[in-house]
Formats: C-alpha cells, sequence, structure tokens
C-alpha cells in the first residue's frame, strides 16, 4: 500500500510544477491560442522581474525572515533605472551598489539586536518608496535603450523570459542546493545553533543572504523598468506580497530553510499565468489579487494535508 | 539625594514606557508651533486628534495580536478597512435609518474576517503573517469588486458623528478616547488580558498554568479585525465616502504606533496609552514635515528610519529575557 | 590498576562548575587513555552530562585544568579547540540540520568537503562510515535528515562524529548513544566501539544500559554528586554493584514507613503514558501523593503535560476528575512569566475567582499575593517587584504558591526542587503533606530518592513508558535504581 504510494516528499516538490501545469492545461482549454510562441510572450512579459524579486525573498526567507520591503525596493530600483542610469550611468550604478549594501546592512542588524525582520523590513519599505519618491515624484522617466533592447531580445523558439527563468532558476539552485556554501547557509536556516556550534558565523551568513537578496532585487527593478521603459514610486509594490507567495507556491517554508529556487521560479510563472487566466475566462480584474490568495491557500492547504498524511504514517 | 531623586525618577519612566511617545509628540507640537509662531496651534492640535483616532483604533487591535507573542501580525488591516468601509456605506446607502444595521454589517464583516484569519492559522498550520497576508488578498479582491465605482455618501448623522465637534473637541477623537480607555482596563483587569500578556511571554508557561491558548489567540485576531472594520467605517464616514486605498497607509502605521507605543514586538509586554501617544507622533511629524515645507519623499524616509531606529534601540532590551 | 602504562589522551584535574547555587562539579579528576573505551554511569544530576559539556568544550569550567594529547587548552577550551585536538561529542540532543541532507550534514561538520565534488566525497565518505557501524543502515547519503527515523538520526549523527577529515579523531563522547537505536543496531555500534578503541581511540560511553557499559567498557567510573566516586575495571563491576556504587552508601531504612493503609479515596486521575506497550496505567487518588520516578527524560515529564492537557479536554489518552495546577520544574520554560511581578506571577491561576463585577480586583489580588508571601515565606520586601528580582529557590516558593493558591485538587509537579536549597524544601515538604491531608492529589515527578520517601507510592519510568510500582513501604534507592536501569534494551 505504502509502496504505491509517492513519498510526501515527492509530492510536495512535484505540487509547484503540478499547479503550474494545470494552470496552462486550463488556459489551453479556454484558449489554445494561447499556448504558442507569441502567446507565451506576452504571457509571461512580467515573469521575468517578478521571478527575480521571488528568488530575493527566497534568500531571506532561507535564513528565517521575511522581507516586507522588497516590493518599493524593485520599484526604486525602476526609478534609478528611468532616471540616473539613464542621465548619468557611474552615479547610477554606484546607487545600485550602495542600494544592496543597505540590504546587506540590514541583515545585520536584524542579526546583532536580535529584531523581527517584518518590522524592520516595513520601515525598509517607506524607506524605500521615500527614496522613489524623490527621485521620481510623478510617474516617468525613461530607461537606458540598451536595457529596453536587452529585455525584450527575441529569441528563437523559446520566448526570452522563459530562457531567463530556467537560468535564474538553475543558477540559484546549483549556488544555493548544490555547493558547499550554499549548504552552510542553509543550514543556518535549519538549525543556527548547530551550524554555530560548528564554527561558523551566524552573522556572516545572514549578511550574504540579505546582500543576495539586494542584488536579485536589482535585477528585478532594472528589468521591470526595461520592460515599462518608464517607471514610477508605486510600480512594484505588488511584489512584496508576490514573491512571498511565489516562494510558498514552490515549496519554501518560512521557517527551518527549507526552500526550493527551481520550484520558487516555478511559483512566479504560475502567479504571472493565473492573470492571464483570469482575463481568458472574462474574469473581472478585480479579482486578480483575489486569485493568487486563493492559489496560495489551496496550495498551503494541500500541503497541510499532505503533512498530516505524512505524520499518519 | 540628586542621585535617588533622578534614579526614582528613570524607575518611574521605565514603569510608564509610554511616555516617551508623549514626549515626542510634545517636542514635535513646539517645533512646529514655534515655526509658525505659535498661529493655527490650536487647529494642528484639533487636527492631530482626528487622525489619530484611525490610528488608535486600528493600532489597539494590532497591540492585542502582537502581544500574544513573537510572529503574531496582522496583515489583513489595510484590506480589512477598505472592504468595512465599502460595505458600511452600501448597506446605510446614504440613509440615517441604515445607521445601525450599517455597522452590525461593519460587526459582521470583521468578524467574519478575524474568524478567516485564526482558521487559517489553525488548520493550515501557517505563521500568522501568512495567513493574514493571504486572506488579505481574497478580501482586498472582494472589497475591489464589491466598491468599484462606489460613490455612496455617508448618511449625515453618520458623517457629522465623524466630523462633528463638542466643545471644540473631534467627537471621535471622544469615542476614541473612551475605547482606548475600555481597552487599558480589559488589557490589566480581566481575564483575558491577563492571558494575552501572560501567552506573550511565554505560551506554554501559560497553556500549563491553566490558560487556554488556542482560544485566547483566537478572541484577538477576532478583536484585531474588528477594531479594523470599525475603523474602516469611520473613516469613510469622515471623508465622504469609502475609497479602495483608503487602507493603504495602516498596514505600517498600525504596526508603528504598536512598536513606538512601547509595547514590546517580543510580545507579552505592552499598553494602551502608548497607542494615543504614538499615533500624535506620526501625525504631528506629518504636519511638521508639511509645514517645514519637506516633500512626501523625506516624510517617508524619516517615517521607515524612525520606526527602525525606535525597534532598534528598544528590540535589545527584552526585559528578563537572556 | 591496570595497564598504567597507557598514556593518557584527557587528563582533568580538580574541575568544579556551579550553576549559581547548585554545584554540578565539585572537583572532578579524570583521565581517559588512548586505546580505551571509558563508561560513565551515574544517577540524575551526578554531572556526568556537565563533565562531558566541560570536555567538549561547550561549557567553560570554573576551575580546574583540562589537558587534551599533552596540551593544556584550559586557558583556550571552546568548541574549536576540543575539535582541533581531537574531541568530539555526540550530544543527546540532535545537532544535526533537518533541513539538509546526510551528506550536507557532513559538511557542516567538516570544512575539508568543499570544492568540486564535494558532495560525491562528503556522500562516500559518510555511506561508508554508516556501512562500517551499522551494516544494512538503509540510509542514503542523499536522504533528507526530517525524512529521516529519529533512529536513524541518531545513526547519522553517530557516523558522522567519527569521520576523520582535515582533524585528528582522538576521543568520541557519546551521550547516551542508543537512547532510541533497538537492540540489534544498538550492539552493532558497542561493536564498532570495540573495534575503534583496538584502532587506539577512545571513547566515553554515557549510558543507563548497564548491560551495555558493563559488555563495552575497559574501565568503568562512577559519579555521584559531581564527584567521581568509583573508578575499577569493568571486569571487577557486576550489575548490583555497579547499582550499589550510584546509591548512597549507607542504607537509610530507618526512616522508611510503614505501608500505608491503601486510601479509599476516589481515583481522580488515570493515564497512559504515549509509549506504554502493557496495560499499565498511572491511577492517582484524592488525597494521595504519589511519585513518579526514573532517570530524567525518561517520560514523566510528558506524562504531567498530557494529564494537564486532559483537564482542558485535549487529551483523550488521560482521565481527570477536577481542576489541575501544575508546578514547573523548568522555571524558565514551562513556569515564570519574567515580566511580571511576583504577585501577578501567583494569582494567574486564580484570576477568574478574583473578580469583582467582571474586573479583577486588585485588593483581592494584592490580599492573595500576601498571604502566600507568609505561608511560603517568600523572601522579599515587596510582592509588586519583578519574580526575577527573587532567588530561583523564592521563584520555585511562587510557582508552588501559584497552584496552591488555586482552585485545583490535583497538582502536578515536575520535578520542581532542581537547585532549591535545603531549608525551602523542607518548608515545602511540610506544605505537601499538609495540603495532602486535606484532600489534594499530588503527583510528583523527582529526581531525588529523598523526596520519593514522602509519596505514597511510586511509579518507576524507563524510555517513556511505566516497569514498575512501588507501594510505600517497597520504595527503596535500590528498588528505584533496579528498576531505572535495565539489563538489556527495553
Amino acid at each position: 500500500m505504502n509502496a504505491l504510494m509517492p513519498s510526501p516528499r515527492l509530492v510536495r516538490a512535484a505540487l509547484p510544477a503540478l499547479s503550474l501545469a494545470a494552470l496552462l492545461v486550463a488556459i489551453w482549454f479556454v484558449q489554445p491560442r494561447a499556448i504558442s510562441y507569441f502567446g507565451f510572450n506576452l504571457m509571461l512579459n512580467l515573469a521575468m522581474p517578478i521571478a527575480f524579486a521571488t528568488i530575493a525573498q527566497l534568500c531571506v526567507i532561507t535564513v528565517n525572515d521575511l522581507d516586507l520591503s522588497i516590493g518599493a525596493f524593485v520599484s526604486f530600483v525602476a526609478c534609478v533605472g528611468a532616471t540616473w542610469l539613464n542621465a548619468t550611468p557611474l552615479l547610477g550604478v554606484a546607487v545600485l551598489l550602495g542600494a544592496v549594501v543597505v540590504y546587506a546592512l540590514v541583515g545585520a542588524l536584524i542579526h546583532l539586536r536580535n529584531l523581527p525582520s517584518i518590522v524592520v523590513t516595513l520601515g525598509m519599505s517607506f524607506f524605500w518608496l521615500g527614496c522613489s519618491v524623490l527621485l521620481l515624484p510623478s510617474p516617468g522617466g525613461s530607461a537606458p535603450a540598451w536595457l529596453a533592447a536587452l529585455v525584450k531580445v527575441r529569441t528563437p523558439l523559446v520566448p526570452f523570459a522563459i530562457l531567463v527563468s530556467a537560468a535564474l532558476a538553475l543558477v540559484v539552485h546549483v549556488g544555493l542546493m548544490r555547493s558547499a556554501w550554499g549548504a552552510i547557509l542553509r543550514g543556518a536556516g535549519g538549525n543556527p545553533v548547530a551550524v554555530a556550534r560548528a564554527g561558523w558565523s551566524l552573522l556572516r551568513t545572514k549578511v550574504t543572504m540579505f546582500a543576495l537578496a539586494g542584488f536579485f532585487g536589482v535585477l528585478s527593478g532594472l528589468s521591470l523598468v526595461g520592460l515599462t521603459t518608464s517607471a514610477d514610486a508605486n510600480i512594484a509594490i505588488r511584489y512584496t506580497l508576490l514573491s512571498i507567495a511565489g516562494v510558498i507556491l514552490g515549496g519554501g517554508e518560512f521557517v527551518g530553510g527549507r526552500v526550493s529556487p527551481v520550484g520558487a521560479v516555478l511559483g512566479a510563472m504560475t502567479l504571472t499565468l493565473a492573470g492571464s487566466l483570469l482575463s481568458f475566462l472574462r474574469i473581472s480584474p478585480d479579482w486578480q489579487i483575489g486569485a493568487q490568495g486563493a492559489i496560495l491557500i489551496v496550495v498551503l492547504a494541500l500541503r497541510a494535508l499532505v503533512n498530516r498524511l505524512e505524520r499518519r504514517r | 539625594m540628586r542621585q535617588s531623586a533622578f534614579s526614582r525618577l528613570a524607575d518611574w519612566s521605565a514603569e510608564r514606557p509610554w511616555l516617551w511617545s508623549f514626549v515626542g509628540a510634545g517636542l514635535i507640537f513646539l517645533a512646529t508651533t514655534a515655526f509658525t509662531s505659535g498661529k493655527g496651534g490650536g487647529d494642528v492640535l484639533t487636527a492631530a486628534l482626528t487622525f489619530a483616532t484611525f490610528y488608535v483604533i486600528v493600532g489597539i487591535g494590532q497591540m492585542f495580536v502582537i502581544t500574544t507573542g513573537p510572529g503574531n501580525v496582522d496583515l489583513s488591516i489595510p484590506a480589512n478597512i477598505a472592504l468595512a468601509g465599502a460595505v458600511a456605506m452600501k448597506v446605510m446607502d446614504g440613509s440615517n435609518a441604515m445607521i445601525v444595521p450599517g455597522l452590525a454589517a461593519v460587526a459582521a464583516v470583521g468578524l467574519a474576517i478575524g474568524c478567516f484569519n485564526f482558521a487559517l492559522i489553525r488548520i493550515l498550520s501557517i505563521p500568522p503573517i501568512i495567513a493574514t497576508l493571504s486572506a488579505s488578498f481574497l478580501v482586498q479582491s472582494t472589497a475591489i469588486a464589491y466598491g468599484r465605482g462606489l460613490r455612496i455618501k455617508p448618511p449625515p448623522i453618520f458623517a457629522e458623528l465623524a466630523t462633528g465637534r463638542v466643545l471644540g473637541v473631534p467627537i471621535l477623537a471622544i469615542i476614541a478616547i473612551l475605547v482606548a480607555a475600555a481597552m487599558a482596563l480589559v488589557l490589566r483587569r480581566t481575564v483575558y488580558g491577563r492571558s494575552v500578556l501572560a501567552i506573550g511571554q511565554n505560551a506554554r508557561a501559560a497553556g500549563l498554568a491553566g490558560i487556554r491558548v488556542a482560544r485566547v489567540r483566537f478572541a484577538t485576531y477576532v478583536l484585531s479585525a474588528v477594531f479594523a472594520s470599525f475603523c474602516g467605517a469611520l473613516l469613510a464616514g469622515f471623508s465622504g465616502g469609502a475609497s479602495l486605498n483608503m487602507g493603504e497607509e495602516f498596514l505600517l502605521a498600525s504596526i508603528a504606533v504598536v512598536v513606538i507605543g512601547g509595547t514590546s514586538v517580543a510580545g507579552g509586554f505592552s499598553n494602551v496609552p502608548g497607542i494615543w501617544g504614538a499615533s500624535l507622533f506620526l501625525y504631528l511629524l506629518v504636519t511638521m514635515l508639511n509645514t517645514f515645507g519637506v516633500g512626501a519623499g523625506v516624510r517617508l524616509i524619516l517615517t521607515g528610519l524612525i520606526i527602525i531606529a525606535v525597534i532598534a534601540l528598544s528590540g535589545g532590551r527584552r526585559p528578563g529575557r537572556g | 590498576m591496570d595497564a598504567p602504562s597507557a598514556s593518557a589522551i584527557v587528563q582533568l584535574e580538580g574541575v568544579r562548575k556551579s550553576f549559581g547555587a547548585v554545584r554540578a562539579l565539585a572537583g572532578v579528576d579524570l583521565d581517559v587513555r588512548a586505546g580505551e573505551c571509558l563508561g560513565l554511569v551515574g544517577h540524575n544530576g551526578a554531572g556526568k552530562s556537565t563533565l562531558m559539556q566541560v570536555l567538549a568544550g561547550t561549557l567553560a569550567a570554573d576551575e580546574g585544568r583540562l589537558v587534551v594529547a599533552g596540551d593544556d587548552i584550559t586557558a583556550s577550551a571552546g568548541v574549536a579547540a576540543a575539535r582541533a585536538h581531537g574531541v568530539v561529542c555526540v550530544f543527546q540532543e540532535l545537532s544535526l540540520c533537518p533541513n539538509l541532507t546526510v551528506a550536507e550534514n557532513a559538511r557542516v561538520m567538516h570544512r575539508a568537503f568543499r570544492g568540486f565534488g564535494w558532495r560525491k566525497r562528503a556522500g562516500a565518505a559518510m555511506a561508508a562510515m554508516l556501512d562500517d557501524i551499522f551494516p544494512r543502515h538503509g540510509i542514503d547519503p542523499a536522504d533528507v535528515v526530517a525524512d529521516l527515523s529519529i533512529a536513524r538520526r541518531q545513526m547519522v549523527e553517530i557516523a558522522r562524529a567519527f569521520l576523520v577529515t582535515d582533524e585528528p579523531l582522538r576521543l568520541v563522547i557519546l551521550d547516551e548513544p542508543t537512547s532510541s537505536l533497538d537492540q540489534v543496531v544498538a550492539e552493532q555500534l558497542m561493536a564498532f566501539v570495540r573495534r575503534f578503541v583496538a584502532r587506539g581511540g577512545s571513547v566515553i560511553l554515557i549510558s543507563h544500559l548497564l548491560g551495555e557499559i558493563l559488555a563495552t567498557s575497559d574501565r568503568v567510573v562512577v559519579m555521584k554528586d559531581g564527584r567521581v566516586v568509583e573508578t575499577r575495571p569493568a571486569r571487577d563491576f557486576t550489575r548490583d554493584s555497579l547499582v550499589a556504587a550510584m546509591g548512597s552508601v549507607a542504607a537509610r531504612e530507618d526512616e522508611k514507613r510503614a505501608a500505608a493503609a491503601q486510601p479509599a479515596g476516589e481515583v481522580v486521575v488515570e493515564a497512559r503514558p504515549a509509549r506504554q506497550a502493557d496495560g499499565r496505567s498511572l491511577r492517582a487518588r484524592r488525597g494521595e501523593i504519589v511519585g513518579l520516578a526514573g532517570l530524567a527524560g525518561h517520560g514523566q515529564t510528558d506524562l504531567l503535560v498530557r494529564i494537564n492537557a486532559a483537564a482542558q479536554g485535549r487529551e483523550p489518552h488521560a482521565r481527570v476528575a477536577g481542576a489541575v495546577a501544575f508546578v514547573a520544574g523548568d522555571r524558565q520554560s514551562d513556569g515564570v512569566f519574567p515580566l511580571w511581578s511576583i504577585a501577578e506571577n501567583i494569582t494567574i491561576r486564580s484570576l477568574g475567582g478574583l473578580r469583582r463585577f467582571g474586573l479583577i480586583d486588585p485588593a483581592a489580588e494584592a490580599r492573595m499575593a500576601e498571604e502566600w508571601r507568609q505561608r511560603i515565606a517568600i523572601r522579599t520586601p515587596d510582592m509588586g517587584n519583578g519574580i526575577l528580582s527573587l532567588s530561583g529557590g523564592n521563584q520555585q516558593k511562587a510557582l508552588f504558591a501559584r497552584a496552591l493558591a488555586s482552585d485545583a485538587g490535583i497538582v502536578l509537579m515536575d520535578d520542581p526542587m532542581r537547585g532549591v536549597d535545603v531549608g525551602t524544601k523542607q518548608e515545602v515538604y511540610g506544605m505537601i503533606r499538609a495540603e495532602a491531608a486535606r484532600g489534594r492529589t499530588f503527583l510528583w515527578y523527582t529526581t531525588e530518592f529523598d523526596e520519593l520517601r514522602h509519596c505514597d507510592r511510586v511509579y518507576v519510568f524507563r524510555a517513556g513508558a511505566i516497569v514498575a510500582e512501588l507501594a510505600a513501604n517497597e520504595i527503596t534507592e535500590e528498588r528505584v535504581l533496579q528498576s531505572s536501569f535495565a539489563e538489556e534494551a527495553a
């Protein structure tokens, strides 16, 4: 009996891919023409920045924290991209590097003072929002031409967004899940005491993960502004919630260092496509956020069910 | 002699963590009126009392949630406010006769959201942050779908209630002061309040001391949601109708007033007066920066940095814990 | 003494360690020789675990000298120094990262696993070590630890400790290594320990299975009250002489009570430990003082917590008639509300009865606090002071007051006298007897023999289950020890 049932871990690992497949089938059923190069190009237009933001969130969740400022940060990066990076590229690059350093410092502050990350990052979200408003009081600006050209590259056979997402998933998977240092970084989320007892610095792991979150946040903002070519201070506010949902959809847990970069990227795509399905179904866009929430709840419910079955064994 | 007087003063203020928020609010008020050479001081104060009211109502609910221990926070407040405001306006439909049914509907909204939040926390056994976040997605969508294009004005009496004054003091402020006094009593002098404080300090010990931890948490999430809903209704009454984004600023604000008001984010230690002090502080800060001609950007940056500074300074000091 | 020529790999001299007023180590001298397995036995609180933590570098000794492989590392003591000198400890609580695989956990401890192909090397090394120690272990190095059973996690932890990479390995400390292993696997481990020792390594083995100790060790060290009281070759001990060495030498038969007339009161508590295989269950009658004995961590606290939950209707496997109050032994995690005053800590269990018009009456609260300050002699000028202003013993009194002031007819005590001074203990014993005479029922888990003599009946626990029930006239230190230490794995 048990031999016939797939292991709960396998079920859990397959959930992100299954939910994405289910969504694709539904889209195909409603709008067969969408399942094509052009269809995907259109539908997954914004998958790239969302995937980067999701990976940024994943880095923070790995070390048992939560980043409620990622949306505001991505917006800020987009604003820098639409202004300084275009007008004075050197200044723009310096500011973006500085922003990553700020992220690392936030991680250090959280670790050293043992602060709740949600309050600190909520405060940071106001900080980034304020910076964006200062930089770009009203929507506008324009992205550097090279950036716009880069993110809109037409690749043969498979749309660019899918290729970038796949590459992102692969790189982060190798770095975090396969490398020797990745094991320590995840271990710091799983059993910090044991990792510290084995002689590793928890401060360093936290700073590394927050700096990585900042780095991926920068990539998210740049790819976003490349696609939209202009920015505003609130352009990516939704990303905070989307990125958390993406990590969770992808099989990540909030505590204990259990994350899956591949799953998270799939989760980000699922959330992006969910919007398309709704519009194919002619459901008002009012329900877009609600649908994302519902997907999140359904996935969490499924996972709770799998966990419960596992415990019963 | 001097030494002991000083240390007594230190003890006295340590027992009153809310003091600092009032001191901060007072200093900012003085700075503002000094800048305008005293002109409009009274108006600023009245406006502060009115706007602080909304922070206070939401903040008290959030404070109870945060007090129940680390990880507990209600992120569904903004969506809740948007939905409750829309429901209030639609049910009341501009008619004085419908105010009471409208408020009943608002209470029902709060109750439903609170129950939903806690059901997610319990049944899916997920952290409250994510539970309230995912619930807020659904609530927000409901609010958008339900309240789109809603242009119903609040009933005259309700609007009067939200904007009127008695002897120059906003009615809303009076209500909020009464509510705050009542909730301070609930926190200190009821079994429920004591249970909240105990759970926040040590949930396991609380269970072993006979407290029904799950029930108390349930009640707390419902409390927070109901307070947020009423805030939504009052906000709609105050601003002449519901708007979908009127709850946005309350996500940070509700947490900020709790933290600035001297409540420990580690749980088990909180006070109601601090919510008032912090709410006045936050509003007066905005007023001051406006008076100084500082733009919205700097204002936001300062708000964020002040919250981080407050938590960084107070967070390390966890009384009694290694 | 045998083989004096064998060189000492570890030498401890006059090691002392106190936690507040409690002296855990009262000057311990110990040496471990190369190529020997040293068995370490002793009852609860004898100081075994503290000593091992000092040796492994996770605790610093107050006094004494620590020499490993000829180097005096007293000054630089710490985990890093211990590891560098080849001392590794497998602690009772698991120190694996549950979210990582077996191979990745090896990497966390052994820095040598890095660079290209580290995963393969770490996995192969772990697989080889597991094969060596536990043939047919059924563990894949790619398995995530969280998916493994407790027994397999313990096997991984042990194998990881025996792995040698870039640091030498001289001494492995095994603290209750077989507690969750079945007998076959435990025997495999013991056989490996012999092989490891034969190759020149050293092992310190702590176990409550005396048969295991006697069969595997070369020498056995007996600890009691923070001292080493016996050191002899294992072959000179028998199970009985070992038990005798652990207990007090002079039997205190004089105080033994006559078999109490079986109280006729009704049964107010009936509960079965979760891991009880036979039909035995714990029963307590009104007015009885029932002791729960055995080694620490063998299911006594679990059962008390379950009985407490049953009183709230949250536990189907225990039956309780009436209200229950719990006196925590682990004050920090189970008892004290650190931000509150002494008074608030006492009244929390009784708030329902202190209300007037639905609100807690501060005057009534103060009265209750004051009453108990006098009755149980809590030494403080003001009950409004913070609970942490009290000494440990007085905090414990406040927790007793919380339970005794309540309306609960049943009081559960979770080894509440740990770290309490003698005077306080005597006061509390008297109070417990008086309250029992008034009809209160006490379930008293204790790790101290002397306290069991206040009980009407005693249940001895081992491996999460009741293994013996002793009537008042049968409660002797020897009987309790005999039942606590099993001959073979359960």
